[in-house]
């Protein structure tokens, strides 16, 4: 590090030290001029920017070059990432969110303006704190987008959850009527929440009514038939109910072999079968018939 | 601020990854990062321990625990078995609310001469079904396999928590 | 292995069955000496069911699935029928994207369901005489 550099850090953690009250308020000004006021509460804005300025002023004193100091110092770097993730949960914008940090820039930069006039010394300030807080202005983008996307996949993973319903039909017999697209990972969840609910209502047959789904493709298809063999392993059954020709001939064509498994036209059909099999003694058995089963 | 729940264990999530991708590192956070020997029937048993604390780090749900538990005794059975033991590295991998686990199982065995073959269903030289490279790869999201004959086998697979 | 050896599993009588149960922590060697002792135990006493409980087990690779599979098999040919009850749910879709479906092998949903499928009612009735669900 340069003697001008530690001179200049110096200087702007002096500055930070003095002014700190005075910095924080013209903080919060240039963000209120610049965003929607309204999405941010002032007090708010007032705790943040004390927790960042004297983050800021600590992480001065300390020796890591400016360019790293945000990333590497941990409560700069927090101060940084949950300023951010408020605003993305409170629905500012990302523009927003990077320039509320960046105009920093502008209130540390007048205030070292206070303590001299020389301008190569100014100079010299202005780089510092643009290497200081553009690395800022990074991080604050990134954990914003991680911050939405976060809230993305919450809400995604809701929405399966919604819509994929386990219904208790009859005494041991489960009924999951799937409506919309299939896609894998729907697929999964149903998968998984018949095994829970069969586990849990000890049902000894589930009932997949697929009459609600346009189209399969060929790994649904195949997760379907990974469902009912799971179903079986743990000792229940499995119908599938309302397969519509245009899938009838897509599971045709795929060749995929379904004669394993029980179908049935309607809901309908399907419970008066399922009703049925909870009449006979529970029994499983994986794929091939077994000789034992057959002569008792 | 109002620090709310949710807002915290992502910061935490993210502060975690935030380490590791700090000039000179890698992006993988290491929270959980250990290699275990597999030279025993016993090793196996405790490998499956260690796989599901790291998967439950990492915030994986049940059954995607138990998928990549079965995952990870299936590749250290098969460097035990054919590789004359080896060891299993447990990584876990974070990419903010992204996270994953990755094993590593190596093995200085005879290596496989027809990976292709292997990891066809019902291949097998050893004990179990042949379905253990095979099955392995199926239950998780990246797997790679690096072998030569004589010179051993090395197995890299990763399952997300977003797939 | 130098011949068959006690195994650490219990295996108990009831009747007819052997009543018996898969535990986390087997190892492959008390796994091959349990095969061994159940198999002569059906012979010595003549079962005609035996009932597995693997509700404990956590995952099952492809070995305990080979185990289960022989065990089916070697218990068929001696004349009694296997039943597996109380897989859970994550162990189920595990094994079936591994691509194992224990061909063969019969399952029960618990110890209870598997018990009455294989004939032993608790009020002393024949092999489906009770309907589970009598209330319907």
């Amino acid at each position: 590090m340069s003697p001008r550099e530690d001179a200049t850090r110096q200087r702007l953690h002096d500055v930070l030290c003095e002014r700190e009250k005075e910095i924080a308020d013209r903080w919060v000004g240039l963000q209120l001029e610049q965003t929607d006021a309204n999405e941010l509460d002032a007090s708010d804005l007032h705790t943040e920017a004390a927790q960042l300025i004297s983050a800021l002023t600590a992480g001065l004193a300390g020796d890591t070059p400016v360019h790293r100091l945000v990333v590497s110092q941990g409560e700069l770097r927090s101060c940084v990432m949950e300023l951010s993730l408020h605003r993305a949960r409170a629905g500012a914008s990302p523009t927003d969110t990077s320039l509320a940090v960046l105009s920093l820039k502008q209130a540390l930069l007048e205030a070292v303006q206070h303590t001299t006039r020389d301008t190569a010394e100014l100079f010299a300030a202005a780089v510092l704190i643009n290497r200081l807080l553009d690395a800022a202005g990074a991080l604050s983008f990134e954990t914003y987008v991680e911050g939405r996307e976060e809230i993305i996949q919450r809400q995604s993973r809701q929405l399966l959850e919604v819509s994929t319903p386990v219904v208790r039909l009859w005494r041991h017999v489960l009924a999951v009527p799937l409506i919309g697209t299939l896609d894998t990972t729907r697929t999964q969840v149903v998968m998984e929440s018949v095994l829970q609910a069969i586990q849990d209502h000890e049902a000894q047959v589930a009932i997949i009514d697929i009459t609600g789904v346009p189209a399969v493709d060929t790994a649904v298809a195949q997760h379907l038939m990974h469902t009912v063999n799971a179903v079986r392993l743990m000792g229940a059954d499995c119908v599938i109910s309302g397969i519509r020709p245009p899938i009838a001939q897509t599971i045709a064509q795929l060749g995929i072999d379904l004669s394993t498994i029980l179908t049935k036209a309607t809901l309908a059909d399907a419970l008066a079968a399922a009703i049925q099999l909870t009449d006979e003694p529970t029994l499983a058995t994986g794929g091939a018939t077994d000789p034992a089963a057959a002569s008792r | 601020m109002t620090l709310y729940d949710e807002e915290f264990s992502a910061r935490r999530r993210l502060t975690l990854r935030g380490h590791a991708s700090a000039p000179g590192g890698t992006r993988t956070a290491q929270p959980v990062h250990a290699t275990h020997a597999v030279r025993s029937e016993q090793d196996l048993l405790s490998v499956r321990h260690a796989v599901r604390a790291a998967t439950v780090e990492a915030g994986f749900a049940l059954v995607d625990q138990t998928r990549i538990v079965t995952a990870a005794s299936e590749l250290a059975r098969n460097a035990y078995v054919h590789g004359g033991g080896g060891s299993l590295t447990i990584e876990v991998l974070g990419h903010g609310p992204r996270r994953g686990v990755r094993l590593t199982v190596r093995d200085q065995g005879p290596g496989i001469p027809d990976v292709d073959k292997a990891l066809t269903d019902g291949w097998t030289t050893g004990s179990g079904l042949g379905h253990g490279l095979g099955g392995a790869r199926r239950l998780m999201h990246e797997f790679t396999i690096d072998t030569a004959v004589d010179r051993g086998t090395t197995v890299t697979a990763i399952r997300w928590n977003d797939r | 292995m130098n011949g068959p050896r006690p195994s650490a599993v219990p295996i108990l009588r009831l009747g007819d069955v052997l009543v018996t149960g898969l535990l986390n922590e087997l190892d492959d060697t008390s796994a091959l000496a349990f095969t061994d002792e159940l198999t002569e135990r059906i012979a010595a006493e003549g079962a005609r069911g035996v009932l597995i409980d693997i509700s404990r087990l956590e995952i099952i690779d492809s070995f305990v699935a080979r185990t289960l599979t022989e065990l089916t098999t070697m218990a068929r040919l001696l004349g009694a029928r296997v039943l597996v009850a109380g897989m859970r749910p994550a162990v189920a879709i595990t094994l079936v994207e591994l691509g194992l479906e224990l061909k063969g092998v019969e399952t029960a949903l618990n110890a209870e369901q598997g018990m009455s499928a294989l004939g032993w009612s608790q009020v002393h009735q024949p092999p489906g005489g009770v309907p589970y669900d009598a209330l319907r």
